[in-house]
């Protein structure tokens, strides 16, 4: 049977033998990071009607203020933390070939993570943040939950990997381990004050708003990647010397250029320069992990076409590739004059948390999970979460590059402020479509995801499965 | 038989780890304590007063820097909000409570205007309390949030209290407009936004950089100047189309003085401010701003010559001469 929008796709061929206890954790770490999205992205559509109609409503904690952070917050440490931790916690196990270290920890960090996002939502929705710097927004002793999260899963995947029954230590976790380390000391100096005084404040930041997204959300996506792509596709990775060429340039250059986010700042321009030197190095990193993904998936076009959860992978490879590539470039002084300020950052952020790390997750967790419980979501629900997510995020991306770039523009060009406002009216409106597409994926993602939940005995869900007819 | 490096998990992670840190120490946590050990405030700089910080609390706690920057970047199309900023201008900035860090200000979205200066900008309380009350009542492209939760409507304003004249369009059909501690503070706290000089020598990391060569670009005619300058400074209050609005900021579009052949009234305006005059039988209580410190005889001439050229004014241009000469008779008794 032909079906609108999606075409048919092969039925999960195997149920992975993993023991239950670990099927009930990620299944756990998914379902949080799937609640999340729902109602971060909600969040995240409603100020973006904000720009059309600023007079929507008149709640003091409905302001634009209070909810910017709490959507990006939502989003970074509620659904794609979430996420990624819950299809960590099965890669490491399973690429290490040894039962989870402790699953107790596991469930621990679970409701830590749970807790702080509720905790620092609720603070932001009441005003109280961390000095309204950006992603850093819930205060210190809602983070240090979040950080005990990760010092937990750190501490537990480390002894996974410590008493694997493999020879090698798979790619994947170098870079879970890698971004979870990171993460740690990360959040560590970027929430310590004592040299966080005055102008101090902004050296800090720049380092932090920049290596909280690509130290933690860039490794980690690609971590798993590095496993999920070769598993659905059966086949090796193309080059391991890539991988790891992409590892070591990640973790020295990408650490270096937080200042790219204040240049023309009063920071010391050798740290701008640095800044600016190691953004266009980044593209060795960028290019070596994209063109060992790309051709790991050469000849592989029946897999795009016959899964669901390939196409995930194949887009976001494409926007971790156009989305750094446009972050180096927006790193030079004379691009970043007039793309810094203006809507193309909301743009760029969109399209490298949207449509790279999160449509890698999703290729995770569509490969994933009905492999794990045995049940499938609908492939027509699954399609149109693919197509509404992708042509959303290219609205949403294509709208605010050429009306941020317009902006800047006008700027440059000596015009009066306002028009740099007035001139954003339809692009505004473009982005609040493709948010809307955006946010309908979302609850239909939200559904599968419901879909693929284990029934109530492992038993049962194999037997499930069993009777499902296999499409054609 | 010897394990290689990738199959030792305390030392291929102990690299990574501690490498991250290393390399954290040479490109954050080092710059950041020589920042904070070599820049002190400027001494023309005042430290906030108790209401500014408590105002200051409310622009943080509200989200301000989301959509305004503080932060002037050494290049031309930045020029319209002041000089360029310098490490020293946010010196006196520290946490506000126990659990806060030192508040991030420099902002990384230009949504709305930059307040560096909103204080020398627009440094009248009674426009900032219209416009916190509703941003679109004085401008009307406006899509900043109402912040209506920091006034309060009543029938019977105490006698102290500040009644926020909102225009008639915008004001609710019943009782008075009162201004809440907390918008007082926060009004407080914008009009205290005002860049102090720099000392002689004194020129930043940022100002003494090499200016990049598109910063030279842009700018336009003499028209397009006074047309910019006009917009960054004057329309808030007198709107775009010269207009003004009712009872509250007087409308240009056919004022006698600026349509009078003699322009000193009109330049002295501009330069020294005005306050409770009376214009075509309409008094207006808010006073106007001097503008003799922040613009030059150059921009001057921009702004008074676009005022009187526009919707439908013909007062005779003026020179730089003119204004030089206004400017050194003083402010009139």
């Amino acid at each position: 049977m032909r079906r609108p929008l999606t075409v048919a796709k092969a039925p999960i061929d195997e149920v992975i033998d993993a023991d239950h206890q670990l099927t009930r954790l990620v299944f756990a770490f998914i379902t949080a990071s799937a609640v999340w999205l729902v109602f971060g992205t909600l969040v995240g559509l409603y100020l973006s009607l904000k720009f059309r109609w600023p007079e929507i409503d008149h709640v003091p904690w409905l302001t634009f203020g209070r909810l910017r952070p709490i959507h990006t917050n939502t989003v970074f440490w509620g659904f794609a933390s979430n996420g990624m931790i819950g299809l960590a916690y099965y890669v490491v196990a399973r690429t290490s070939r040894q039962r989870l270290h402790s699953y107790k920890l596991g469930w621990i960090s679970l409701a830590l993570i749970q807790i702080s996002v509720v905790a620092g939502d609720i603070c932001l929705a009441a005003g109280i943040n961390n000095g309204a710097q950006e992603y850093r927004e819930y205060i210190w002793p809602v983070m240090a939950l979040f950080a005990g999260a990760l010092v937990l899963t750190c501490y537990n995947f480390y002894w996974t990997i410590s008493n694997r029954t493999t020879k090698e230590i798979y790619i994947s976790n170098w870079y879970i381990m890698g971004a979870l380390l990171w993460t740690i000391s990360l959040a560590t100096i970027a929430y310590l004050p004592f040299y966080q005084y005055g102008f101090a404040e902004t050296a800090i930041q720049g380092y932090y708003m920049h290596q909280g997204v690509g130290m933690w959300f860039t490794p980690m996506v690609l971590g798993l990647t590095y496993y999920f792509l070769p598993k659905l596709l059966n086949k090796p990775i193309y080059s391991y010397s890539l991988g790891v060429l992409a590892f070591w340039t990640q973790m020295v250059f990408y650490t270096m250029i937080g200042a790219h986010h204040f240049l023309y700042s009063p920071l010391p321009w050798w740290l701008q320069t640095v800044a600016i030197l190691f953004s266009i190095g980044m593209l060795v990193t960028v290019v070596a992990g994209t063109a060992n993904f790309l051709l790991t998936m050469k000849g592989s076009g029946h897999a795009v076409r016959n899964t669901y959860a390939v196409p995930f992978l194949l887009v976001g490879v494409v926007y971790y590739f156009v989305g750094s590539a446009q972050g180096s470039f927006e790193a030079l002084r004379s691009l970043n004059m007039i793309w810094h300020f203006n809507n193309y950052t909301i743009g760029h952020s969109h399209i490298t948390m949207y449509g790279f790390v999160t449509f890698l997750i999703w290729g995770g967790v569509y490969g994933l999970l009905p492999r794990l419980s045995g049940r499938e979501a609908r492939q027509l629900f699954i399609g149109m979460h693919f197509w509404l997510a992708f042509i959303g995020v290219l609205i949403y991306g294509v709208s605010l590059s050429i009306g941020g770039t317009l902006q800047g523009l006008s700027w440059l060009a000596g015009k009066p402020f306002e028009d740099s406002v007035t001139l954003m009216a339809p692009y505004w409106l473009w982005r609040a479509i493709g948010g809307t597409l955006m946010f309908g994926s979302h609850l239909l993602f939200a559904y599968n995801v419901w879909c693929m939940l284990p029934s109530k005995s492992r038993d049962e869900a194999v037997e499930t499965y069993t009777e499902v007819p296999s499409a054609s | 038989m010897r394990r290689s490096f990738y199959e030792r998990p305390a030392l291929f992670f102990g690299v990574v780890f501690f490498g991250f840190i290393a390399l954290s120490f040479v490109v954050a946590v080092g710059p950041a304590i020589e920042i904070q050990a070599k820049h002190k405030p400027l001494p023309g700089s005042q430290p906030m007063t108790p209401q500014e910080l408590r105002g200051f609390d409310v622009y943080i706690a509200e989200g301000c820097p989301y959509c305004h920057t503080q932060q002037v970047r050494p290049l031309k199309m930045d020029a319209v909000w002041g000089r360029p900023s310098v490490a020293s201008d946010y010196a006196r900035l520290e946490p506000l409570h126990w659990w806060m860090e030192t508040p991030g200000v420099l902002g990384s979205e230009r949504t709305g205007p930059d307040l560096t200066n909103i204080g020398k900008r627009q440094p009248s309380e009674i426009w900032q309390l219209i416009h916190l009350y509703d941003p679109r009542a004085v401008v009307s492209w406006s899509i900043m949030p109402s912040f209506h939760s920091l006034f309060e409507v009543t029938s019977s304003p105490a006698a102290d209290a500040t009644v926020v004249p909102v225009p008639p369009d915008f004001a609710p059909s019943h009782g008075k407009v009162v201004a809440k501690q907390r918008a007082l503070d926060l009004v407080a706290y914008l009009l205290s936004r005002k860049q102090a000089p720099l000392p002689e020598g004194v020129g930043g990391e940022a100002a003494a950089a090499p200016a990049a060569p598109a910063a030279e670009a842009g700018g336009g005619g003499a028209q397009d100047e006074g047309a910019m300058l006009y917009s960054a400074n004057c329309a808030s209050c007198h709107q775009a189309g010269g207009t003004g609005l009712t009872s509250t900021f007087p409308p240009l579009k056919d004022d006698p003085v600026v349509n009078d052949d003699d322009p000193t009234e009109h330049i002295s305006t501009v330069l020294h401010g005005a306050h409770g005059r009376t214009i075509n039988g309409v008094q207006y209580p808010v006073a106007m701003p001097a503008f003799k410190d922040m613009l030059s005889d150059a921009q001057i001439v921009a702004i008074v010559n676009h005022e009187r050229s526009s919707w439908g004014n013909s007062g005779k241009p003026v020179t730089e001469e003119m204004v030089a000469k206004v400017r050194k008779e003083g402010a009139p008794q």
